[in-house]
């Protein structure tokens, strides 16, 4: 038997449940105004609020997080600011240029220069994620064959202007860094899947 | 050629009887895979993908011809697993670089991969290592070849450098259970694939006219531009549909934009495309792209003095890289303020048509470049055809590789690279001034001389003489000769000596005098032996003829009787012909404007020198837009006006903004295509409607074509008695420029920048001590000039030639009009 989606009909009409709130009217008068303000200020539920931060303090039981001294622990495969990663073992940047992340990028908010370097590779010389547009959807870093550009971390994008870029130098795994262990990779979009290996089909090698 | 039906998946097809398949499936819209083919050159059957079968058999689309009646399937399982199997085979060891590679996004191995649907691999075979290599212009790494030889095929068949071939490469040999368990067909790719690699013909590097059509064509990322390497992926760019603005070819092309960098988003042009099916560029076509006037902003004074330099002017002089539509103003501020307009260059072109016009009774020439690649005999008068108009050139090498044709190429320079196009050509290298021989010689071998005026055939019965000349023939002659041998007797066991007659056939021989007919104008122009042989053999199962003349005939001193022969020989002949513009558009320019031969007292010189100048190169006194900054129309070589497109933004004045202050109205340029002349041939098209494409048959859809008008005919059919004694049989200098180069605008374009000099051949160079870099004094009755030798490979003789590129060199202030000009030459 076929699953029928049920048609919901979410046209409003007169018939259906819709129903205006009651919206008090507007105080016009002074009188009237400040007969308002008193009428809300001064009531019980005040001292309701007030006796319930008496009763933590008194407690002392507190889990106030100590913010910005201290955190809150997010998910490994959270989408923050990105980060472009280095190889492990020779430290060259992972990215080759290909464009897709640029190509994909809904928010088309990223760009990339490349050109020829002396060795006949392609090398990204400058790379930017316009912050200001990006939606943080992660298919940059879902699309990146060299597993490259992944996101971080880091949320917090307090600045002077709302579109601060983030360039290369921003992003990339500072070299000292690398070394010393520091650069962690992306179990998020575009990681490889535990036990992937399997569903692979191998291409022959003659030798 | 008959109109046939055939009937392909079902569906019932019009085609030519001899099409191939492939290119009537192409042209109704039906997909047949094929990657080793390319329109108008010879099937190469490397791919092998174009498999269908047609009545039952399996044959190749692409060189099968189309029958009558012929039942044509494109998928059957069998043709479905061989493709299945190809695409397999050329994935075997291809690199996997997409991320990197130039090519990905349009490349056709990716696209051909997906469409058979290949995802998973079957074969396999040790990889070999092929470096890439460096060939200037061009970068080929082997390793992404896929050995379809579409760029060997368009080198030779349509481009006429044939400097690439295959060669072998080492490999191992295919595993022996392959050939049992795979498709025959991609077996039989794989064995050729796994045996070869490109290179080109002349070593290490690439010996050609860098048109670089073999990277345009390459299916593949393995022969691309250098300059272009790695600094793009092909979906980014916005094509922008244009005309190529270098040459009266008026090309097809599409400049692929893209902002600047990451900090400046400013539009840029990365490269060249083209329709390679249908249009073959040249190489400043396709590297001389970057010739914009940039960072320009409107000044307000520079603007006033403009209008100040106009209201004072009395010439304007201008040459023809210019719209059609700047011609138009340019017109109106004549008719307007009564100005004069100068070029002569198109003033030429105009007298030369004018006086053609007189005998042939219409306002154009009848042929155009596809007449040409049509024709199986082809002629080339007055034109240094290489660099002239390569695209004259392409479409005369394709006549004679693909219509098995033959051609006659009359010019003073040697040009190997037309003796390198098919044997069956013959260079005529006459002396400077012998053109109307050569024109009197295509009148006297191909005309009707039974309706020609009689006048003009008796003319031409004086060139002729009957000469006596002894023969050598070879006669075979019996001879009886008597053998003395020694034969051993039988009987008495001795030898002994026997006579015997022995008759022998020995070739003789013997000298004959004959009677033959001479004709003066072979030996006027230098023909080689035995031509009247030549070309009997030439002119064999030949229909249809093609006539080029160039611009060696219209700054020709006698160019009015020059073009009444022309006009005669299209008259009498069956020749169709074609006049080679000399620039971008100055068939446009001759058609539009009236034109002036002398500057007055005070000039404005649009593009050329002048007291008040505006440029598109950004170094006048006010700057105009480049031909890739502003839309407008460009008349071609085939009598079209084509539309094209500002690639590029551009910031300051233009010359209708110059117009507008001085009274005329109108708010854009291209508000003047709908008012070009209708008398001129043009019509009053809106520019917006005018296309520029292609069709998948081949059609060229591109603006309009001139309507050749009648005029009016004088009746007067004499021609002028030839003199040829006014040969210059002494060191002359030609007025051309090298292969790459066309104008100042080539010259500005950062892949093409090089210094213009005195252009000489290598046997030139030996003979006269120099080498390349001495510095020269070139001086003609004109005046003198002090250049650099440069060698040119590309041409023999003795003969140098003087660029017009380089601003540096006033070459033309040496010329008296004429393209040759008599010369001495000291080393400095």
């Amino acid at each position: 038997m076929n699953h029928e989606e049920p048609f919901t009909n979410r046209n409003v009409s007169e018939s259906s449940t819709y129903y205006y709130v009651d919206i008090e009217t507007y105080p016009v008068s002074g009188w009237d105004k400040f007969k308002q303000v008193f009428r809300r200020a001064i009531r019980g539920e005040l001292f309701v609020g007030l006796w319930v931060v008496m009763r933590e303090m008194i407690k002392f039981d507190i889990h106030t997080l100590q913010y910005p001294l201290e955190k809150l622990p997010i998910g490994p495969r959270y989408r923050a600011v990105h980060k472009l990663l280095r190889l492990w073992e020779s430290g060259y940047e992972r990215c080759i240029g290909c464009g897709l992340c640029e190509k994909i990028c809904i928010s088309d908010c990223i760009r990339m220069d490349t050109r020829i370097d002396e060795n006949s590779r392609k090398e990204v010389t400058e790379y930017s994620i316009n912050l200001g547009r990006c939606i943080f959807c992660g298919y940059c870093a879902e699309v990146c064959p060299e597993l490259a550009i992944v996101h971080g971390g880091r949320y917090e994008n307090a600045s002077e202007q709302r579109a601060h870029f983030v360039i290369k130098d921003d992003m990339l795994t500072p070299l000292d860094l690398l070394k010393a262990g520091e650069q962690a990779e992306y179990p998020g979009f575009g990681a490889i899947i535990p036990g992937s290996d399997a569903s692979v089909k191998k291409t022959p090698l003659a030798y | 050629m008959n109109e046939i039906t055939i009937t392909i998946d079902g569906r019932a097809v019009q085609t030519q009887e001899g099409e191939y398949i492939l290119n009537a499936a192409r042209a109704n819209g039906i997909f047949i895979p094929a990657i080793c083919y390319l329109t108008r050159c010879s099937p190469t059957l490397a791919c092998r993908i174009c498999l269908v079968e047609a009545d039952g058999k399996q044959v190749y689309a692409c060189n099968a011809k189309a029958k009558e009646g012929m039942d044509i399937t494109t998928t059957t399982p069998n043709i479905l697993a061989e493709r299945r199997a190809i695409m397999e085979v050329y994935d075997v060891n291809h690199p996997l670089e997409c991320g990197v590679c130039d090519q990905s996004g349009e490349c056709e191995l990716q696209n051909y991969t997906l469409e058979v649907g290949v995802d998973a691999q079957t074969y396999s075979i040790k990889d070999t290592h092929k470096p890439a290599q460096n060939w200037g212009l061009i970068h080929y790494d082997p390793a992404l070849c896929i050995m379809c030889e579409r760029c060997i095929t368009v080198c030779k068949d349509m481009i006429g450098d044939a400097a690439l071939s295959t060669v072998a490469r080492g490999s191992d040999a295919i595993e022996a259970e392959f050939k049992e368990s795979m498709p025959k067909d991609a077996y039989a790719m794989w064995n050729k694939l796994n045996k070869s690699l490109i290179a080109p013909n002349g070593g290490d590097t690439l010996d050609c006219t860098n048109c670089g059509e073999c990277s345009s064509v390459c299916p593949v990322g393995a022969l691309v531009s250098s300059d272009y390497q790695y600094t793009s992926n092909a979906w980014e760019h916005k094509q922008i549909p244009a005309t190529c603005a270098h040459c009266s070819a008026g090309c097809q092309i599409s400049y692929d934009i893209k902002h600047t960098s990451i900090t400046n988003t400013d539009a840029k042009i990365y490269r060249v495309k083209n329709e390679w099916n249908y249009v073959s560029l040249c190489g400043a076509g396709r590297y001389g792209y970057d010739f914009e006037n940039r960072d320009v902003i409107k000044d307000q004074s520079e603007f006033d003095a403009a209008i100040a330099a106009f209201k004072k002017a009395d010439t304007i002089s201008f040459t023809s890289t210019i719209t059609n539509e700047e011609a138009m103003i340019l017109q109106r501020l004549k008719e307007k303020l009564g100005v004069r307009l100068v070029n002569n260059e198109a003033l030429a072109l105009k007298n030369f048509l004018s006086s053609y016009s007189s005998i042939s009774g219409k306002s154009l020439y009848g042929g155009d470049l596809k007449a040409v690649h049509n024709a199986d005999f082809v002629v080339s008068i007055g034109s240094a055809l290489k660099t002239d108009n390569p695209n004259a050139r392409f479409a005369m090498n394709n006549a004679l590789s693909m219509n098995k044709g033959a051609g006659l190429y009359f010019h003073p320079i040697n040009d190997p690279v037309i003796a390198d196009m098919s044997k069956n050509v013959t260079q005529f290298n006459h002396a400077p001034m012998m053109e109307e021989a050569a024109l009197y010689l295509m009148l006297d071998l191909f005309g009707d001389k039974a309706s020609m005026p009689s006048s003009v055939s008796e003319y031409l019965a004086t060139f002729h003489s009957t000469k006596t000349v002894t023969v050598e023939e070879s006669v075979d002659e019996k001879v009886t000769e008597t053998v003395t041998k020694m034969v051993l007797n039988e009987e008495s066991g001795v030898e002994e000596e026997v006579s015997e007659e022995v008759t022998k056939t020995i070739k003789k021989k013997i000298s004959k005098e004959v009677e033959v007919d001479e004709n003066a104008l072979f030996a006027m122009l230098n023909a080689p032996a035995g031509f009247v042989d030549t070309l009997t053999k030439y002119l064999a199962k030949k229909e249809t003829f093609a006539l080029m003349v160039g611009a060696d005939l219209y700054t020709h001193p006698n160019a009015a009787n020059c073009a009444r022969l022309v006009a005669l020989i299209e008259k009498y002949t069956s020749f169709s012909v074609t006049m080679i513009p000399n620039l971008s558009n100055t068939l446009g320019v001759a058609m539009i404007c009236d034109l002036d031969s002398e500057r007055g007292s005070y000039t404005i010189g649009y593009n050329t020198t002048g007291d008040f100048t505006l440029s598109a190169l950004g170094n006048g006194d006010l700057d105009m837009p480049s031909l890739n900054q502003q839309e407008g129309t460009l008349t071609s070589i085939d009598k079209r006006v084509n539309p094209t497109n500002a690639a590029l933004s551009y910031g300051g004045y233009v010359l209708n903004d110059i117009a507008s202050a001085l009274g005329l109205n109108a708010k854009y340029t291209v508000d003047y295509t709908a008012q070009l002349p209708v008398d001129a041939g043009f019509s009053a098209v809106a520019f917006d409607t005018l296309p520029n494409y292609y069709t998948n048959a081949g059609e060229e859809v591109r603006g309009y074509v001139l309507e050749n008008r009648a005029v009016s005919v004088s009746g007067d059919e004499n021609v002028a008695v030839f003199d040829a004694a006014k040969a210059m049989n002494e060191k002359v200098v030609y007025l051309a420029n090298p292969v790459l180069q066309f104008s100042l605008f080539t010259a500005a374009a950062h892949q093409l920048q090089s210094k213009g000099g005195l252009y000489v051949s290598a046997s030139a160079m030996e003979a006269s001590l120099w080498s390349e870099g001495d510095r020269v004094t070139v001086k003609t009755a004109r005046g003198e000039v002090a250049v650099s030798i440069i060698k040119d490979g590309k041409i023999e003789g003795d003969i140098a030639y003087l660029p017009t590129f380089d601003t540096d060199i006033n070459s033309e202030a040496l010329f008296g009009g004429y393209r040759f000009a008599s010369v001495s030459i000291q080393k400095v």
